[in-house]
């Protein structure tokens, strides 16, 4: 059911991507492979480019340089559009339709067949826990609802790469982690996810991490090796220290201090549960102190 | 083009416009009440056999252009075109599917408008009656392929709406309903004959008084179609599956 070629081949491979949105450069020069068959996380602060890479490998930004390959083939190239499942920021599906008209269409369109159809449907419906509003028309769900119809019209068709943008922002806590049990059996399934989010708690849940500040990767590791190079506590943590020494303001004495000051308190935004970076002063005052 | 992809969008259309029961209702209700006030206003006069053809055709074409810039605008904003156009749907399935959609719910709507001007407003028809509808329904796919092509280039609600009074407005003043297409200035005539809408009236007015003028009407029918398949590969032209 899901082949995503051989073993040690990338799912993505990013090589020398320039992006530019209007008149600001949003991604110079970025360089990546993403491997196959495992649930990796893009996280970085609103603002970083984390969609626009995402559009990029879903073939639908406009590209000023480099090339962007998926399964081997050029992004968004026709025979790639059958095999990703995309879900955007903002939920994307007819609010005057209900849930299943909804999944029936975007099942349709892609190709699943007329007599698989409810099957089909019912399965996405099972999975994204919808099943008791499947005839409610969108327009009348709540904001994590109408999430997942989204989630669930990426689903349909059990894509081999998913492109999931911020999929669990402002669900409730059981809902996420349920959702996170979903991605894993997908992707111990064979699926290749590529999920971004700007809550660096949500790390924990990822096979492999992609740190991004303003275009540019700062890590491309599993958790504990970001842990272990920056010698940090958490996440948000080892993102400051990366942040730091790519601008080549720390010195050597504060480099690692927060991890060994982390317990007792010592790092300022410690304790939050969901840290959302974009939010929080530490992102910035840290850069304008040093 | 995908056969099944245009039906599945189409039907998906037409599921959107069944949810909404009020605009379903003013496009068959509205033209109807025009019709009747139209009549009433020019009782005992010949106007409303002249004029009231062309209308039944520009029905269609103003409704359909106004909802499909608006449904298209809709699609653009709501991120569903950029989940479509990152799948495996063709552009022409889209722009097929609505043009399927819409043109089945103008049939609907000219059966319905054409009978009650015909049979209880007494509207007088010399030539084929079913012309009329062949007519009003070609009408409609221009205004849903003009559309189509035109909301590529509306941001916003605002500027869609706007389009009406810059794009149509002008067709419908140089059309001949109000001043016979001959008795236009010369540069104005010019500008006419190069106007989709032209074509659209002219066959009307020839079915409601030439008995036999149906290769006439056909010919007019076969300009009008013509300008809806450049627009709509205009259309397809300017619908990007890359944005900036």
């Amino acid at each position: 059911m899901m082949k995503a070629g051989s073993d040690g081949d990338p799912a993505i491979r990013v090589a020398g991507l320039r992006v530019v949105r209007g008149k600001r450069t949003v991604i110079d020069g970025l360089t990546l492979d993403i491997p196959a068959g495992q649930v990796v996380g893009l996280l970085g602060p609103s603002g970083c480019g984390k969609t626009t890479l995402m559009r990029c490998v879903v073939g639908v930004q406009k590209v000023a340089a480099g090339t962007v390959e998926v399964f081997g083939l050029a992004a968004g190239t026709a025979p790639l559009r059958h095999r990703i499942g995309y879900l955007t920021q903002d939920p994307s599906v007819y609010s005057d339709l209900t849930i299943v008209e909804n999944l029936r269409y975007f099942a349709s369109v892609v190709g699943v067949p007329r007599s698989g159809l409810d099957a089909e449907i019912a399965r996405v419906l099972e999975l994204v826990d919808l099943g008791d509003h499947a005839d409610s028309t969108v327009a009348n769900l709540s904001g994590g609802q109408t999430s997942r119809v989204s989630l669930g019209a990426a689903l349909v068709g059990t894509p081999e790469l998913l492109v999931l943008d911020e999929p669990t922002v402002g669900l409730d806590p059981v809902l996420r982690r349920d959702l996170w049990a979903i991605f894993r059996r997908l992707a111990e399934a064979g699926a290749t996810l590529l999920i971004s989010s700007h809550v660096m708690d949500e790390a924990v849940r990822c096979d492999r991490l992609l740190l991004m500040r303003a275009g540019t990767i700062l890590a491309d590791d599993t958790l504990d090796g970001v842990l272990a190079a920056t010698g940090a506590p958490d996440v948000e943590q080892a993102f400051l220290t990366l942040v730091d020494r790519a601008s080549g303001r720390v010195s050597a004495g504060d480099e690692g201090a927060p991890s060994r000051g982390a317990q007792s308190g010592g790092v300022p935004s410690g304790g939050a549960h969901a840290r959302h970076l974009a939010a929080s002063p530490g992102a910035t005052s840290s850069e304008e102190d040093q | 083009m995908s056969p099944t992809l245009a039906l599945a969008t189409a039907a998906r259309v037409l599921r959107q416009l069944r949810h909404d029961h009020r605009t379903m209702a003013l496009l068959i209700v509205a033209p109807c009440v025009l019709m009747g006030l139209l009549a009433w206003i020019y009782q005992n006069t010949p106007v409303f056999d002249r004029i009231g053809a062309p209308l039944l055709g520009m029905f269609p074409f103003l409704v359909m252009f106004l909802v499909t810039s608006i449904a298209t605008l809709r699609e653009r904003q709501s991120g569903t075109l950029e989940r479509l156009l990152a799948m495996p749907l063709g552009k022409a399935d889209l722009l097929a599917g609505y043009a399927l959609a819409f043109g089945l719910v103008a049939t609907v709507q000219a059966i319905i408008v054409g009978s009650f001007a015909i049979f209880v407003l007494g509207l007088d028809v010399a030539g084929q009656a079913w012309l009329l509808l062949v007519v009003a329904v070609v009408d409609c796919l221009l205004g849903t392929a003009l559309g189509l092509f035109l909301s590529a280039f509306a941001a916003t609600e605002f500027q869609a709406v706007q389009f009406l009074p810059a794009f149509v407005l002008p067709q419908f003043l140089l059309c001949g309903l109000l001043v016979p297409r001959e008795s236009l200035p010369d540069v104005l005539r010019y500008a006419s004959d190069v106007l989709p809408l032209s074509y659209a009236v002219d066959a009307m007015r020839t079915i409601t008084v030439d008995a036999d003028g149906t290769a006439e009407v056909l010919g007019d029918v076969g300009v009008v179609l013509a300008f809806v398949v450049a627009l709509i590969a205009l259309g397809a032209a300017t619908l990007r599956r890359r944005t900036p």
